[in-house]
């Protein structure tokens, strides 16, 4: 393991439904561990995710969604969310996690890790990566 | 070229497995290397050796544990998943208190870190599913 290959993780999937929003995040999660150049991505239905607030008592499914705090202690900081999925659901990143990295370069200060981006600009960060994870 | 496969979706319902599966018998045909075949989410029901389907269909579990016999495939279920939908190997049984294991010939269960590290070190990683 020579040099660091550039990975995204692609959530194109509502959170619940379906088991692969859940089982995406635990390998972005365990991917952590290997210094790698990660980013995340979401788009499609992959945008409600991140949306805070939500409730899943009446459906029995396990709420997962407080993970993604967590990303930014992971070193996971680079999350991109595109824009036209977000304008098609009638969402704006007020509806979003106001998820943060600490830099510590610069004492620790707190940035914002969620970059809303153009489907061009996604499409250009898609065709820079060497490993895409599509959950 | 150095590949490593995905496989995200169980057999017969999907026909990610089996396309996985043609690419990969493929790829080795033609002199590539598949450094690992990793199965995620439902792909983990590809290695249970319980699997019986009519006589006249193809058995999707063998065709994965004869080829990994054939060129000493490293075929992997995430230990995660395979959980999760009741995919266990004598170790896991034991450890869990199960009164029997499943995992099929050739098939291994290990982490989440056996796909990254297949991402590091192949030059392509393919996956199959939706």
């Amino acid at each position: 393991m020579s040099e660091t290959k550039k990975f995204m993780y692609l959530n194109r999937r509502a959170p619940y439904g379906t088991i692969y929003a859940l089982e995406g995040l635990e390998v972005v999660l365990i991917g952590a561990a290997f210094e790698q150049d990660v980013s995340m991505a979401f788009m499609d239905d992959g945008v409600f995710q991140l949306t805070k607030g939500q409730d899943t008592s009446d459906s029995d499914m396990k709420n997962f969604s407080p993970t993604y705090n967590a990303l930014g202690d992971y070193e996971v900081n680079k999350i991109y969310v595109e824009q036209e999925s977000m304008d098609d659901r009638g969402l704006t990143l007020d509806d979003l996690q106001h998820l943060v990295w600490e830099d510590e370069d610069e004492d620790y200060a707190k940035k914002p890790s969620i970059r809303v981006v153009s489907r061009q600009v996604m499409a250009d960060l898609l065709e820079e990566q060497d490993v895409i994870l599509n959950y | 070229m150095k590949f490593s496969i995905q496989v995200n979706e169980g057999p017969y319902t999907h026909q990610a497995s089996d396309t996985a599966y043609n690419f990969t018998r493929a790829a080795l045909e033609g002199g590539h290397e598949i450094y690992r075949v990793f199965f995620y989410h439902d792909g983990v029901n590809n290695g249970t050796r319980m699997t019986t389907p009519p006589q006249d269909d193809r058995n999707i579990v063998n065709r994965w544990s004869e080829l990994s016999k054939e060129y000493d495939l490293d075929l992997v279920l995430c230990v995660a998943a395979a959980q999760r939908r009741g995919i266990v190997d004598e170790d896991e049984a034991k450890r869990h208190g199960k009164s029997g294991d499943n995992v099929a010939e050739g098939f291994r269960i290990s982490g989440l870190g056996q796909l990254i590290d297949a991402g590091i070190n192949s030059d392509r990683l393919i996956s199959f599913g939706d």
